[in-house]
C-alpha cells in the first residue's frame, strides 16, 4: 500500500481525538464521528424529501386517485427520482464509507477538512438539483435524456454533487492508507470494511461515468455544445444510472454482515469465500448498465449478451454466495448462541424485536426474492422484450434499491443512532413495527408494478387510459387492479418512511444521551459485538436452516425464470 | 540446510489471491479498467461505428 509522509501523519495523528465506544469498545475518531453525523442527517433530509415526493407519484398513478396533473407529475417524478435514488443513498453511502474505514479500523479519519469540503458541495449540489426541479423546466425525469433539456443548473448541481461525492470516496482510500501506514488493524481489514472497499470501487466508476456525460450535457444546455447524440448519452450515462445501484448492492450486503454482527455476534462462514463474491461484484456488477439498451437497435446483440448475461451472471453468482453466507452466518451463530433444536429454532428465537435485526433480515429475503430474481429475468436480452419499459421496471429497481437497500440502511440507523449520536433510540414500540410496516410497503410496491408491468403497464406514464388519444388502447382491468393495490401499498410505505424519520428526528434531538452515565440501550448489542471489526470466520458447514431457505429460493428463482419463457413463447410473434 | 541466523523470523508466503484481496488500489485498478473496457469503450466504438445516414 502506498506509504505516508510520516512527519505529517505523526503531526495530524497527534491532533486526532478520540472516544472509545463502551458499548462496542471501539475507538471512535471525533472527527469522523461528526462527519458520519453529517452525511446521515443529509440523506435522512432527501429521503423525507424524495419519499413524500413517490407517494405523490403512487397517488398519481392510482387510477382511482390519479392526484396531480401532468406537469406536476412529471415534475414530481424528476424530483423523486433524484432525490432517493442518487441523495438519500450516496449521502448515507459516505457515511457507511467513513464508518467502516475510520470506526471499524481504529484510525484517525484522512483530511477531515476535505471531508467537510466534500459535503458542503454534496450539499450544495443536491440543493441546486432541486431547485432547478421545483422551478419547473427540468421535468426531464431522472434519466434526463436528450432531446428533453432541462436547467443548466439542473445538470451542474448534479456534477458539484458528483465531485464532492468523489471527494469523499477518495477519502475512504486515503483513511484505508492511514490505518495501514499507523498500524491501527492488523492483517486484512475486516469483511465489512472490504464490502464498503467495493462499494467505493464501484462508486469512482460510477461518479466519472457520470461526469463524463453530465458536463457535456451542462455544455449543451447553456449552448456551447450543438448536439449530444441520444444513444451516446445513454450508453455513458447509464455507466452512473445503474451502477449507482450496483454501490447500493455492495453498501446494503456489507450492512446485513454488520447487522448480523452487532445483533446476535455473526462471523462471516468463510472471509475467503465472502471476499470472493464481493471480488465478483468488483469485476462484473457494473456492466448490468448493459440492461438499460437491451431493446436498442444501435448496439449489437454481441455487447449486449456479454454484458449482460455471460459477464453479468459472474455477478449474480457473487450474490447467491451472499444468499448464502449471509443467513448461513446468522444460522451459526444463533446454534452458537444455544438456539440449536430442529432445522429452524435459530430463526424462531431470532432478536424479531430488534428494528436492526428484523429491518435486515426483511431486506434480505425481498432483495433476493423481489429484487434479485426479477433483476436477472429483465437482463435475459429475450426475456427483457416482455417488460422492457413497462413499469416493472420501477417494480425490480423497488425490489433492489427501497426493499432492499433503504431498508437495510433504516435498519442500520438504529446503531447508527446510540453508537455514533450517542442517543437512546425514542418510542421503541413503534420502532419494532417500522421495519414491518415499511418493508410490507416496498414488498407491496415491488410486487404491484411487476404484476402491472407483465400485463402492459407502461411506466412513467402520467395517464394509462390514454383519454383522448389518437389510436385508443385498452390496458386489462388487471392492470388497474395492480395500480391501485401499487397506491395503497405506497400508502403504507409511506407510513413506515414517516415513522422511520419521526423516529429518528425525534432520537437525534430528545433522546437519551448515552455518553453520559451508564444507561443501558433499548436495543441491545451481542456480546461479541466488536467481530464486526476482526478478521475471522466461524467455518461450519452445519446449517440445515438455511440450506431449506436457499433451496426454497433456488426453486423459485428457477420456476420464475423458466415461467417467463414460456410467456415469451406464448406471446413471441415469430413462430 | 537453511544457513538463516535462528532470530529471524521464517516469512510465510502470502497466497496471490490474498494478495489481491489485500491491495484496495489493485482491486480499484481493475474493478475500473473492466467496466470501463467492456461496457464505456466497447459501447462507445458500436455506435461511433454506425454509418450515417446519406
Amino acid at each position: 500500500m502506498t506509504a505516508i509522509d510520516v512527519s505529517h501523519s505523526g503531526l495530524a495523528a497527534a491532533r486526532a481525538a478520540f472516544r472509545t465506544c463502551r458499548f462496542t469498545g471501539l475507538k471512535v475518531d471525533i472527527a469522523a464521528q461528526r462527519l458520519i453525523m453529517a452525511n446521515a442527517v443529509a440523506a435522512v433530509v432527501f429521503l423525507a424529501v424524495g419519499g413524500l415526493m413517490g407517494l405523490l407519484v403512487a397517488l398519481t398513478r392510482w387510477p382511482a386517485v390519479h392526484l396531480l396533473p401532468s406537469e406536476w407529475f412529471y415534475l414530481v417524478l424528476t424530483g423523486h427520482g433524484a432525490n432517493v435514488l442518487l441523495f438519500w443513498i450516496i449521502f448515507f453511502e459516505i457515511a457507511i464509507l467513513y464508518f467502516a474505514s475510520a470506526v471499524l479500523l481504529g484510525s484517525r479519519i484522512a483530511t477531515p477538512k476535505i471531508a467537510w469540503a466534500a459535503f458542503v458541495l454534496m450539499v450544495a449540489g443536491a440543493i441546486m438539483t432541486n431547485v432547478a426541479v421545483f422551478q419547473g423546466d427540468s421535468s426531464v425525469m431522472f434519466t434526463s435524456y436528450p432531446p428533453m433539456q432541462a436547467s443548466p443548473h439542473f445538470y451542474l448541481g448534479l456534477i458539484i454533487f458528483a465531485v464532492g461525492a468523489l471527494i469523499g470516496v477518495g477519502i475512504f482510500f486515503a483513511t484505508l492508507v492511514v490505518a495501514h501506514g499507523e498500524r491501527t488493524y492488523e492483517g486484512s481489514i475486516p469483511l465489512v470494511t472490504f464490502g464498503a472497499l467495493t462499494a467505493a470501487i464501484i462508486a469512482v466508476f460510477t461518479l466519472a461515468s457520470g461526469a463524463i456525460i453530465l458536463v457535456p450535457t451542462w455544455l449543451w444546455s447553456l449552448g456551447l455544445v450543438a448536439e449530444i447524440d441520444p444513444l451516446m448519452y445513454k450508453v455513458v450515462w447509464w455507466g452512473m444510472g445503474h451502477s449507482s445501484q450496483q454501490i447500493n448492492v455492495a453498501a446494503h450486503v456489507s450492512v446485513w454482515y454488520a447487522i448480523g454482527a452487532l445483533t446476535i455476534g455473526a462471523k462471516p462462514l468463510s472471509e475467503k469465500v465472502s471476499r470472493t463474491a464481493f471480488l465478483l461484484y468488483i469485476l462484473f456488477l457494473q456492466l448490468a448498465s448493459a440492461h438499460h439498451l437491451l431493446a436498442d437497435p444501435g448496439m449489437s446483440a454481441t455487447w449486449k449478451i456479454v454484458n449482460t448475461s455471460y459477464l453479468m451472471y459472474l455477478a449474480v453468482l457473487g450474490s447467491l454466495i451472499h444468499g448464502l453466507t449471509v443467513p448461513g452466518a446468522l444460522e451459526a451463530a444463533q446454534r452458537r448462541n444455544g438456539y440449536t433444536k430442529g432445522a429452524f429454532e435459530w430463526l424462531r428465537k431470532a432478536p424479531w424485536g430488534n428494528p436492526a435485526f428484523s429491518g435486515m433480515f426483511l431486506s434480505l429475503v425481498m432483495f433476493g426474492f423481489i429484487g434479485g430474481i426479477s433483476g436477472v429475468v429483465l437482463g435475459t436480452e429475450q426475456l427483457n422484450l416482455l417488460m422492457h419499459n413497462t413499469i416493472y421496471v420501477p417494480g425490480h429497481f423497488h425490489g433492489t434499491v427501497v426493499a432492499g437497500t433503504t431498508l437495510a440502511f433504516m435498519a442500520m440507523t438504529y446503531y447508527v443512532l446510540p453508537l455514533i449520536f450517542q442517543r437512546d433510540v425514542i418510542w421503541p414500540k413503534l420502532a419494532r413495527w417500522q421495519p414491518y410496516l415499511f418493508g410490507m410497503g416496498a414488498g407491496g410496491i415491488s410486487l404491484f408494478m411487476m404484476g402491472a408491468g407483465t400485463l402492459g403497464v407502461p411506466r412513467r406514464h402520467w395517464d394509462i387510459t390514454l383519454t383522448d388519444a389518437m389510436h385508443p388502447f385498452d390496458l386489462p382491468s388487471g392492470g388497474f387492479l395492480m395500480m391501485g393495490l401499487n397506491g395503497l401499498a405506497a400508502v403504507i410505505a409511506a407510513a413506515g418512511g414517516i415513522l422511520y424519520i419521526l423516529i429518528t428526528v425525534g432520537t437525534v434531538l430528545w433522546g437519551k444521551r448515552l455518553d453520559k452515565g451508564e444507561a443501558p440501550l433499548t436495543f441491545p448489542l451481542h456480546k461479541q459485538a466488536a467481530t464486526v471489526a476482526e478478521y475471522g470466520s466461524h467455518a461450519t458447514v452445519k446449517l440445515p436452516g438455511t440450506i431449506i431457505l436457499v433451496s426454497v429460493f433456488f426453486l423459485s428463482f428457477v420456476l420464475y425464470y423458466f415461467v417467463n419463457w414460456k410467456y415469451l413463447s406464448e406471446i413471441w410473434l415469430l413462430r | 540446510m537453511d544457513d538463516r541466523p535462528e532470530s529471524e523470523p521464517r516469512q510465510e508466503r502470502v497466497p496471490a489471491m490474498q494478495q489481491l484481496l489485500d491491495n484496495p488500489f489493485l482491486l480499484l485498478f481493475i474493478g475500473i479498467t473492466i467496466p470501463t473496457i467492456l461496457y464505456i469503450v466497447w459501447g462507445v466504438m458500436e455506435i461511433a461505428s454506425i454509418p450515417v445516414a446519406p
